[in-house]
C-alpha cells in the first residue's frame, strides 16, 4: 500500500465518532460571522446595520483575488459590524446577525430539494466563477480560496486532481462521515472540478482506517470515468498537501513551490462536496460538518453546523464539557490549538472540537536534548527540528531561513516523537512566524 | 655534526625569511586605527549590552570617533559620567542627558486581573504571545513568564511572585533597553528616572474600550480622560482608550494620580501625600533643573 517517503509518525487514531451519522444542529438565535475565515485579505462587508438578509445572501465581498466571499448563514437583521473575540482572545472583525422568526428564510435561487442534480452544462470558466461567488475555501484546515487553486498561473498546467480524503488527524471523522453519506454528490463534485481544470484524471487518496469508505468509493469509481481510488497506509501527516502528492503520484513538490508546479491540484473531500452544492444547487458555503469528540464526551459525533453558531452550543449538543476536561482543542490533537474560551462562532476553519481529559493534556517536563535524531527521522519535510529549536532560542533568524524553516508545515511530528519532550514545535512556530515576517518585510522593500 | 649545522642553518634561514615577509606584509597592509577608539573603549562600561544600539562597546567607540560628535550617541549604562569622559577624549562638550530607567506599564497583578485560562506550554512570553492572548482576559498585559528577567544582564529585574509582575530595581537598571525589546507586549518603556527616582506614569497599555478593559482588569486605564483635565502642563494624552504621560512635560505634581478612578497611574518613591499642599511641584521642578 502506498504512502509518502520521508518522515511521519503513527499516533493512535481514536476515531470515536466514526460510526455516528451527521446530525444537523438547530440554528442559533444570533450568528457572529467573522470577516476573515480564509487565508488572504479579510472580506469587505457590503451590508449595513439594520439591513435584512436571507440565508445565503452575500454579506461580505472578497477584497482581492486571494480572498473569499462570505454569505449570511441565517436570515435576520444585521445588528452590528464590530469586533468579536476569537477562541484565543484575539480580536476579529465580524458581522452580527440577529435571527428573525426561525431564521431559516432562504434565498429563492438556492435549490433546497434533496434530489441529486447530475447534469452540468457549464463551461469551465462558469464553474470557477460559481465556486468563487459561493466563497468556497479549502475545508481541510488551511482555508485557501479554492478558485485560486483552479486558476493555475501561466506556464503551469494541471495534470491530475487529487482529492484529499485522508483525514490523517486522529479523532476527526467529519470527512469520513461525509464520504459515507454523500458519496454520489462528491463524485459529481470531482467531475465538476475535473471539467473546471480541463483534466481527465482524478485520484482520491483515502487512508486504510476507513475501509467502508474505500469500498464504497471503489464501487462508485467503477461507474465514473477517470476517477481512481488510492488506499493509503496509515501514517500522519498524510493529509498534508505535499505528502499526499508524494503518496499518490510519487512526485515531490520542490521547496517553496506550489503543488501546481508538479501538475497537481489538491482539494479536500469536504471542499469537493461544497463545490457540488455551489455549482449544482447554487448554495454558497454557509455550513460545514464538525466533529465534536473526546474520550469522556457523552455524545461524540459529527454535526452539521451553520457558521456563526457559538462553539458553546456545538459542545452542548455533544453533551457539554465533561468534568475531567483539561483542554478544549480547536481541530485535531496534532495540529489543533487549545482554546482560551468557547465563545468563538463556528466558521469555515473549525473542523472539530476535541476535549482532552486533564490527565492527558499536561505537558511533561522537558529534558535535555540527547541528539538521538528522532525528530529528524519524523519530520515529513526533511528538516532538522533539533537544530531549528536551538537557532530559534538564540534568535538566529537568517540561519533558520537557510535551514528551510519556511518549509515547515507545523504538523507536530517532531514534538510527538521527541523522547525528551523538548518544546520543538513551539520554537519552530516562533521561528517560522518571525522569519516569515522578515521575508515579507524584505519583499515589500523591493 | 654536519647534519645538525645544516638543519640549524636551514631552519634559521626559513625563520629569518618568514620574519622579513611578515614584517613587510604588516607594514604594507597596516590599518591605521584612530587611537581614540581604544581610549574611548577603555572608559566605557564594557558590558556589551547593546543599549546604545551599537554592536557592543567597541562598536559604540568606533561610531563616536567616526561621527566626530555625540549627537544621538549615548551610553545609557555609563550615563553622564561616562559620556563626559568620552566627550573629553573627543574634545567636545557633552550636554547632560536624562537618566532613564525601565518601567513596567502593567498593573495586572493576580488580584487585579483574574486568570481565565491556564497555560502549560514553554515558560516564555514570546512563545505564549505567538500562541494566544494570554492567561487573563487582557490581551495587552504582562504574560508573566519573565522574558524581561532573562534579557536583563544586570540582574535589575525580578518577578514578584505575589503580583506575578516583573519589578525593576532602580539602582541596578542601566536603561539599556534589552527588557523593552524582549517584551512581546511592549509593556516596558524607558522613562526619565526623575529626581530621587520619583516619576509618574500610566501603568497600563490596554487599548480596549473602558468597559471591556475594566472587565478584564480592575486596574486598567479606561481612557476616561480625567487625568487629562487635571493636568495643568498638557503632559497627558488619551489615544486609543489609553492615557500616556509625556515625561518631558510632566512636572510631577501628582494631580493625575489622585484623579485616576482605577489607580492606573503610578507615582513611586514619593513621600506620603500631605493634605492639600502644592509644594512638591515646586521642589520637583528645582530638582529637575539640578539633575
Amino acid at each position: 500500500m502506498k504512502t509518502f517517503r520521508i518522515g511521519g509518525v503513527h499516533p493512535h487514531d481514536n476515531k470515536l465518532s466514526a460510526g455516528n451519522a451527521i446530525e444537523t444542529l438547530p440554528l442559533p438565535k444570533q450568528a457572529i460571522v467573522p470577516l476573515s475565515q480564509h487565508i488572504g485579505a479579510p472580506a469587505q462587508p457590503i451590508v449595513e446595520k439594520g439591513d435584512h438578509v436571507k440565508v445565503g445572501q452575500l454579506i461580505a465581498q472578497a477584497a482581492s483575488f486571494m480572498s473569499a466571499n462570505i454569505h449570511a448563514p441565517i436570515s435576520g437583521t444585521i445588528t452590528k459590524i464590530d469586533t468579536a473575540t476569537d477562541a484565543w482572545g484575539m480580536p476579529m472583525p465580524a458581522i452580527y446577525i440577529e435571527a428573525e422568526g426561525d431564521g431559516d428564510e432562504w434565498l429563492e435561487t438556492i435549490d433546497r430539494t434533496p434530489d441529486i442534480n447530475r447534469i452540468c452544462k457549464l463551461e469551465p470558466e462558469q464553474i470557477i466563477e460559481k465556486i468563487k461567488d459561493a466563497g468556497i475555501v479549502g475545508l481541510g484546515g488551511a482555508c485557501f480560496p479554492t478558485h485560486v487553486k483552479l486558476m493555475p498561473p501561466p506556464g503551469c498546467q494541471a495534470e491530475v486532481l487529487i482529492v484529499n480524503a485522508v483525514e490523517c488527524e486522529p479523532y476527526l471523522t467529519c470527512d469520513h462521515r461525509l464520504m459515507l453519506e454523500h458519496a454520489e454528490e462528491i463524485f459529481i463534485g470531482i467531475s465538476l472540478l475535473k471539467r473546471a481544470l480541463k483534466i481527465e484524471r482524478a485520484i482520491i487518496g483515502i487512508e486504510n482506517n476507513k475501509r467502508d469508505a474505500i469500498e464504497l468509493f471503489k464501487k462508485m469509481a467503477d461507474r465514473h470515468f477517470g476517477i481512481e481510488v488510492c488506499p493509503l497506509k496509515l501514517r500522519y501527516p498524510q493529509g498534508g498537501e505535499k505528502q499526499l502528492i508524494d503518496a499518490t503520484i510519487g512526485r515531490q513538490v520542490p521547496s517553496g513551490a506550489l503543488p501546481i508546479s508538479v501538475g497537481a491540484v489538491v482539494d479536500n473531500v469536504a471542499t469537493v462536496f461544497a463545490v457540488y452544492e455551489a455549482v449544482q444547487k447554487n448554495k454558497p458555503l454557509i455550513e460545514r460538518v464538525m466533529t465534536v469528540t473526546g474520550k469522556s464526551v457523552k455524545r461524540p459525533g459529527n454535526y452539521l453546523v451553520r457558521f456563526g453558531t457559538p462553539l458553546q452550543d456545538v459542545i452542548e449538543a455533544a453533551g457539554g464539557i465533561p468534568d475531567d476536561t483539561g483542554k478544549i482543542v480547536a481541530g485535531g490533537p496534532m495540529m489543533g490549538r487549545a482554546m482560551q474560551n468557547t465563545n468563538m462562532p463556528a466558521h469555515k476553519r473549525t473542523s472539530g472540537l476535541l476535549m482532552i481529559p486533564a490527565a492527558e493534556s499536561v505537558r511533561r517536563e522537558p529534558q535535555n536534548c540527547m541528539r538521538c535524531g528522532q525528530c529528524v527521522e519524523a519530520c515529513p519535510m526533511g528538516l532538522e527540528p533539533y537544530l531549528l529549536i536551538r537557532l530559534a532560542e538564540q534568535k538566529r533568524w537568517d540561519e533558520m531561513e537557510h535551514n528551510k524553516i519556511m518549509d515547515c508545515i507545523e504538523c507536530g511530528c517532531c514534538l510527538f516523537s521527541c523522547p525528551s519532550y523538548q518544546p520543538l514545535l513551539d520554537y519552530v512556530r516562533l521561528g517560522k512566524a518571525t522569519v516569515g515576517g522578515i521575508i515579507r518585510a524584505r519583499n515589500a522593500k523591493k | 655534526m654536519n647534519t645538525i649545522i645544516i638543519s640549524l642553518a636551514v631552519l634559521g634561514g626559513i625563520g629569518c625569511l618568514a620574519a622579513i615577509i611578515l614584517y613587510v606584509v604588516a607594514q604594507t597592509f597596516k590599518v591605521n586605527e584612530d587611537p581614540r577608539i581604544d581610549r574611548i573603549e577603555a572608559v566605557l562600561p564594557g558590558a556589551n549590552c547593546g543599549g546604545c544600539g551599537k554592536p557592543g562597546c567597541r562598536g559604540f567607540a568606533e561610531a563616536c570617533v567616526k561621527a566626530g560628535n555625540l549627537e544621538g550617541l549615548r551610553c545609557p549604562v555609563g550615563g553622564d559620567a561616562t559620556m563626559s569622559q568620552v566627550g573629553a577624549i573627543l574634545g567636545i562638550e557633552v550636554a547632560a542627558g536624562d537618566a532613564l530607567v525601565a518601567v513596567v506599564r502593567c498593573n495586572g497583578s493576580c488580584a487585579n486581573r483574574p486568570k481565565t485560562s491556564q497555560y502549560n506550554g514553554t515558560r516564555s512570553c514570546i512563545i505564549m504571545h505567538n500562541l494566544y492572548a494570554g492567561e487573563t482576559g487582557c490581551r495587552y498585559g504582562c504574560l508573566g513568564c519573565g522574558d524581561c528577567v532573562a534579557a536583563c544582564q544586570f540582574g535589575a529585574i525580578h518577578m514578584n511572585p505575589e503580583t506575578g509582575l516583573p519589578e525593576v530595581d532602580d539602582d541596578k537598571c542601566t536603561a539599556c533597553g534589552a527588557c523593552a525589546k524582549a517584551c512581546p507586549k511592549n509593556i516596558i518603556e524607558l522613562r526619565k528616572k526623575g529626581p530621587k527616582n520619583r516619576r509618574i506614569f500610566v501603568s497600563c497599555v490596554n487599548k480596549d474600550k473602558g468597559g471591556v478593559a475594566r472587565k478584564a482588569c480592575k486596574a486598567a486605564c479606561i481612557g476616561c480622560g480625567k487625568c487629562v483635565k487635571e493636568c495643568a502642563f498638557d503632559a497627558i494624552v488619551v489615544e486609543n482608550n489609553v492615557a500616556y504621560i509625556d515625561y518631558t512635560k510632566c512636572r510631577l505634581c501628582r494631580k493625575c494620580e489622585a484623579a485616576c478612578p482605577t489607580g492606573a497611574i503610578h507615582a513611586p518613591n514619593f513621600p506620603p501625600r500631605k493634605p492639600i499642599d502644592e509644594q512638591p511641584a515646586v521642589t520637583a521642578q528645582t530638582e529637575t533643573s539640578q539633575a
